[in-house]
């Protein structure tokens, strides 16, 4: 292109020079600041800062991390640094995830892990992130290609592959357990994985490899009207995990019978997946980085504006086996627990007589003693809060039925049986 | 059973109910349920034949049995068209319900997931929900291919989304 460009320039003068009449010549010169602005247009490629060892608090315009270490010296974060060393899983790279993974990777976060077996399509446009020039590629690797330009300092890991299969489970798992990146961290190999899938199937996955992992996790979902959304934290053994009860969802306040669902599946918004992804990551960043109230349970109803909170005590007749494991250990943890508990009010106590924090209320504003709200038993939804319902019934009381015998069923050998189906497709 | 047409209501209660709740890495107890899911199939299969709706054909892919692929079809103006179908037992199941693709359509409905995954009506998952781990292959295709084709096949052909085989042939020679 530049090569054309400067042949073109070279024309022009030759054109110029040839002119007998001088009145076209300011419009030779026009044509010509064309060319070159095209020339330096051309020039300019793409610019790719290099990578950042530490992250540097100095307000200079260069330094991609200023803003974000600020909050260390605003004193919100002690130590905003240490977001180098977490991993994040983020799970379904689709309206939510990607735009989480883009926040994450612009507040420098250490090492980003993406799981989606889908393609990028035109019919994601609506969306945010993924742009028009990528589709056709897997949306792991366009986020990598974007990611990696954004913020080269973030370790990007691309996993296409389906986590509900069998296979796709196993290497799932495989991801997580590795250490490679921070060897000393206690746990598996991420410090939280972040579910934005966008089906009940998936979340089920996702909640039974955290089960087996004792991984802490997030949850989050926007409504299939798409106007609606939450996020959740679910720590195994602790919290509900998302088989101990149906999976709730935040009334919209639309009549499901009036909802028009003729030749459409799901619809959705830029906007409430936006504000469902970022208040996720806030409550990641918070989790991560231990600064102000990490929420348990927070709904977003975008027709009322209205944000329902709560929280879930585990189901101790939940379904999953790795979730009963896991309350167990909790039970068995609590003397340690309460112990760590004691030794942290004490240390608190001794600091604040120390220094008192809020001497002076000048403005006499009385602080609330925030207690702890009361913890909803998972399973009976009379307990929900306004605003919030459960989305799937639960099962009903199972009893073993006496097996229904089909008079032609009546071997119980696989192989006979597999060759009795296949005599029917013959 | 709101929200259902009498006919599949009455072909469901006849498919002979699982017992077993196990999923495919739960080892002997799985090999359990595939006994389960086989005699059920073969139930529903008999069924369908000797009130001539026979509809489908399904086998394992692979020896676990977590895998399946087959046929199904469906009869519109006095015309069978036929669609590959396949999927896979989540590492969930029973919990959750397998979800049916059928590849050959993917992209041509907007009742569709990426993928080709039918996009099942909004009773298909409560009904599962509550009577997980009773409902098993069969059931999943009872209520979820089965009405999706009635509702679906007559949409696409009508619109000209998809064609009669011999009328793709026929014009593909001319
Ligand atoms: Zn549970």
């Amino acid at each position: 292109m530049e090569v054309e460009l400067k042949e073109m320039l070279d024309e022009l003068e030759t054109l110029k020079r040839s002119l007998p009449d001088p009145s076209h010549y300011t419009t030779i010169d026009k044509l010509r600041l064309h060319v070159e602005h095209l020339t330096n247009l051309a020039k300019s490629a793409p610019v790719r800062r290099s990578k950042v060892k530490d992250m540097s608090a100095e307000v200079v315009d260069s330094n991609p991390y200023s803003r974000l270490m600020a909050l260390q010296r605003m004193g919100i974060v002690e130590n905003y640094e240490r977001i180098r060393e977490f991993s994040v899983a983020i799970v379904g790279i689709g309206g939510v995830g990607s735009v989480a993974a883009e926040m994450l990777t612009r507040c420098g976060i250490g090492r980003l892990l993406l799981y989606d077996y889908d393609k990028v399509e035109l019919a994601n446009m609506n969306r945010l992130f993924f742009r028009p020039e990528q589709v056709g590629m897997t949306k792991t690797d366009a986020a990598v290609q974007t990611l990696s330009e954004i913020n080269p300092d973030v370790v990007l890991e691309s996993y296409t592959l389906n986590i509900t299969t069998v296979q796709g489970f196993e290497t799932f798992m495989k991801s997580l357990t590795n250490k490679s990146f921070c060897p000393s961290k206690e746990g598996s190999g991420v410090d939280l994985v972040l579910s934005c899938v966008d089906n009940y199937e998936a979340r089920m996955v996702v909640n039974q490899a955290c089960n087996e992992l004792n991984q802490t996790w997030m949850e989050s979902g926007v409504s299939e009207d798409a106007v609606s959304g939450h996020i959740q934290l679910l720590i195994p053994g602790e919290t509900a995990c998302f088989a101990c009860a149906p999976p709730l969802v935040v009334a919209s306040g639309v009549d499901e019978r009036t909802l028009k669902r003729e030749g459409v599946c799901a619809a959705s918004l830029p906007t409430t997946m936006g504000v469902v992804a970022g208040l996720l990551v806030q409550n990641t960043l918070k989790f991560l980085l231990k600064f102000g109230y990490v929420s348990p349970y927070l709904g977003y109803n975008s027709l009322k504006d209205f944000f329902p909170t709560m929280e879930m005590k585990p189901n101790p007749q939940c379904s999953n086996v790795a979730c009963l494991e896991r309350q167990k250990e909790y039970i068995l943890a609590k003397p340690a627990r309460d112990a760590a508990a004691k030794a942290k009010m004490e240390a608190d106590a001794s600091s604040t007589t120390e220094c008192p924090l809020h001497d002076d209320n000048e403005w006499n504003i009385s602080v609330v003693d925030d207690s702890v709200p009361d913890r909803k038993d998972a399973r009976s939804s009379d307990a929900l809060p306004e605003g919030l319902i459960h989305e799937l019934p639960s099962a009903d009381e199972f009893q073993k039925l006496p097996a229904s015998e089909a008079s032609a069923t009546a071997t119980d050998d696989l192989e006979d049986l597999r060759r009795q189906l296949e005599a029917l497709n013959g | 059973m709101e929200g259902w047409d009498p006919n599949t209501k009455t072909t469901l209660t006849q498919i002979p109910l699982l017992s077993t709740k196990a999923g495919p890495r739960d080892g002997a107890a799985w090999t359990q349920r595939l006994k389960e899911e086989y005699k059920s199939l073969i139930a529903y299969t008999q069924m369908n034949k000797s009130k001539d709706n026979d509809w489908f054909r399904i086998s394992a892919a692979n020896p676990e049995g977590t895998r399946w692929t087959g046929k199904c079809w469906y009869v519109h103006n006095l015309l069978k068209y036929e669609f590959d179908l396949q999927f896979d037992i989540p590492v969930t199941y029973p919990s959750t319900a397998p979800e049916i693709e059928l590849p050959e359509l993917d992209g041509k409905t907007h009742k569709m997931y990426r993928g080709g995954k039918i996009c099942l009506t909004v009773h298909f998952k409560p009904l599962w929900a509550k009577n997980c781990p009773r409902f098993g292959i069969a059931h999943a295709l009872c209520l979820g291919l089965a009405p999706w084709l009635a509702a679906e096949v007559p949409i696409l052909v009508d619109s000209g989304m998809i064609k009669h085989k011999d009328d793709a042939a026929s014009s593909s020679e001319s």
